[in-house]
């Protein structure tokens, strides 16, 4: 297979052309009342592909279609190759995107969506269908080149919109949630092609999600949004690890909040004292609340056991089990599925905490 | 167990004795209304084809076409039909997609404006047109064109609600978006966008506009103006066989534009695999 996506080069899928910079700079935008975006600031590095990830209503999409054009900030502005395009109307940004709900033009066939911005730039009939079969090949559907998009699935209707995207060459592409709509199986399949394709491509790519899971595997940055402002962003790994502020904590993965007392960088939780990631600004000896991550909370069963077993939840390799603390606090543990064979409802265990930093709030 | 199966049986067979009463009562109620409709229709046919001496020929239906007038009046009417739906075409299908992508609340508004034709009644239309146009450019005032201008505001009833109708059926929005993202201007977004999705129902909104155009006596009456309707109540004062079969003929043309929106319909639905 030999996908050429830019006749005037001699690029190939395995020599993607440099990405743009993008960069958003104290993005405002409001309705009525309602603040949507509260001086969003993010810089995307060229070929780099940031998710903005959050609650619903925190502001994303409404960033991503500023970046689009299919919206006006308030305030603020959006660069690409260090240019401001915020006055560029939304078919001359250059850019792609690949929407939530199905988009594919109805009236044309899996092959004439993709040739449809190449129709727009003037490219020939021939060259359209040669380089739309292309497109349809670098996403597996060369066979669904004269079908209706009625005739797809969702997935194939969402890797023809991927393919339609590519076709023009855009210097930014912007997936606007393009797996919500599809089920659990597709939408691993689908998210690993597109980073795939993402990365060969060199694209730079601004991806919104509310899906914590595919922000962290699919990105290499993960940009926390909360009430229109950015809380973090960084690295999946260090999002995870090293959440910035008690919401990135408690809204990436999830977080037991249990009873603790400062002690300067440590606090101690349940007799066991551990490194803070951030000393608190309160008196040595003031009540806090410590934020630990399931997997962080080791559960050995133990007949004269400190806590007790409330429940469990089989997840295939992994088994959450949840203890109840002698304050009646409730702590998750994500014990690998062998190791939680006796720690049954009602069963006693011993409670302890991996030696890793914890946030802690007051 | 022949009990078991009995019983199993007795409510499904009085179900199906329930359901035949029922197609029964609704072949009945269609019979009666296509003979309503139809007996008028036969009746005309046949009125149009008697010949001297109670035979029946074409002879009337022959020499329609030679009668005084009748040509130049039926050319006047099919243009009148596709002046107005190309007017109301052109006026109305960006105005109902910007509705639906950008004033959706005022879509009430707009239907309620564009029904109020079916409520005003047509001498009051007419007046209202003359009284409005009193001065204007001679080539508006004293020729068809305010007719098609007239038509084109009785046609927003049939034209506002079938394009609406349409609109709702596809995903406007993120269709036009993704138009715009992929580099088309707002023409092309209408163009190549809009209009291909909206076929079925421009078309409709088409033809009905077509009929009304090519049935309407009233308005044009009342204006001075001289169309095939108008030619046929004329020539009825002197040979109803001669107007019968002119009737025929609109009703013929108009049956015909029908069957062309069923067809083309039911051509694109199965161009897209859409059912509808």
């Amino acid at each position: 297979m030999t996908v050429t996506l830019d006749p005037s080069t001699e690029a190939g899928p395995g020599s993607p052309k440099p990405g743009s910079p993008v960069r958003l700079a104290g993005l405002r935008r409001g309705y009525g009342q309602v603040v949507a975006l509260d001086g969003l600031d993010l810089d995307i590095a060229p070929g780099e592909l940031v998710s903005l990830l959050g609650p619903s209503g925190c502001g994303k999409t409404t960033a991503l279609r500023i970046v689009a054009g299919l919206e006006h900030s308030d305030a603020g502005a959006v660069l690409v190759d260090g240019k401001d395009i915020s006055k560029v109307p939304a078919n001359k940004r250059d850019m792609a995107m690949v929407f939530q709900s199905y988009s594919l033009f109805p009236n044309l066939t899996a092959g004439e969506n993709v040739a449809f911005g190449l129709r727009l730039r003037g490219v020939s009939p021939a060259e359209r269908r040669k380089r739309a079969g292309e497109l349809l090949e670098l996403v597996g559907l060369n066979q669904h080149y004269e079908r209706y998009a009625t005739q797809m699935s969702g997935g194939q209707q969402q890797r023809v919109a991927l393919a339609r995207a590519l076709a023009i060459e855009p210097k930014v592409l912007l997936l606007d949630e393009p797996l919500s709509a599809l089920d659990a199986k597709v939408r691993v399949q689908l998210r690993d092609e597109i980073r795939g394709l993402q990365q060969r491509l060199g694209i730079t790519t601004l991806f919104v999600t509310h899906d914590q899971e595919e922000a962290l595997s699919m990105s290499d940055r993960v940009a926390v949004m909360n009430a229109g402002r950015l809380e973090q962003c960084a690295s999946p790994d260090e999002v995870y690890t090293r959440p910035a502020t008690p919401f990135v904590a408690a809204f990436v993965g999830a977080m037991n909040r249990i009873g603790g007392i400062a002690s300067g960088t440590e606090v101690e939780v349940l007799g066991q004292r551990l490194v803070v990631t951030q000393a608190p600004e309160v008196p040595a000896g003031s009540k806090v609340t410590a934020l630990v991550r399931p997997e962080s909370v080791l559960l050995t069963p133990a007949t004269a056991g400190n806590v007790r077993v409330a429940r469990s939840s089989f997840r295939g390799p992994v088994t959450r089990v949840t203890v109840e603390l002698a304050d009646g606090t409730e702590v998750d543990s994500d014990l690998p599925s062998s190791a939680a064979v006796d720690l049954r409802p009602g069963a006693l265990a011993d409670i302890r905490f991996a030696p890793e930093p914890v946030m802690v709030i007051q | 167990m022949t009990a078991v199966v009995d019983l199993s049986a007795t409510p499904r067979t009085a179900a199906r004795r329930k359901l035949g009463k029922g197609r029964v009562a609704a072949w009945l109620v269609l019979i009666i209304a296509a003979l309503y409709f139809l007996i008028p229709i036969a009746a005309s046919v046949e009125f149009s084809l008697r010949g001297v001496h109670d035979t029946h020929d074409l002879s009337t239906w022959e020499n329609l076409f030679g009668q005084p007038g009748f040509l130049d009046n039926l050319v006047t009417s099919l243009e009148l039909a596709a002046g107005t739906v190309v007017i109301t075409l052109v006026l109305m299908v960006p105005t109902t997609a910007w509705v639906h992508l950008r004033l959706p609340r005022l879509r009430r508004l707009i239907e309620a404006i564009c029904v109020l034709p079916l409520v005003i009644p047509a001498v009051v239309l007419a007046n209202g047109v003359l009284v409005a146009f009193r001065g204007g450019p001679s080539w508006i005032t004293g020729t068809p064109v305010i007719l098609a201008l007239e038509y084109v505001v009785l046609a927003l009833p049939f034209t506002y609600r079938t394009l609406d109708a349409g609109l709702s059926a596809i995903p406007l929005t993120t269709l036009v978006e993704a138009g715009r993202n992929l580099g088309a201007s707002w023409l092309t977004v209408l163009l190549r966008v809009v209009v291909p999705n909206l076929r079925t129902a421009i078309l409709n909104a088409s033809i009905l506009s077509a009929a009304m155009v090519l049935g309407e006596f009233t308005i044009a009456n009342l204006l001075l103006m001289n169309t095939l309707p108008v030619w046929t109540v004329q020539a009825g004062q002197q040979d109803g066989e001669v107007a019968t079969a002119a009737s025929m003929l609109i009703l013929i043309v108009t049956w015909a534009l029908l069957l062309l929106m069923s067809v083309f319909g039911q051509r694109g639905a199965r161009r897209t695999g859409r059912s509808s």
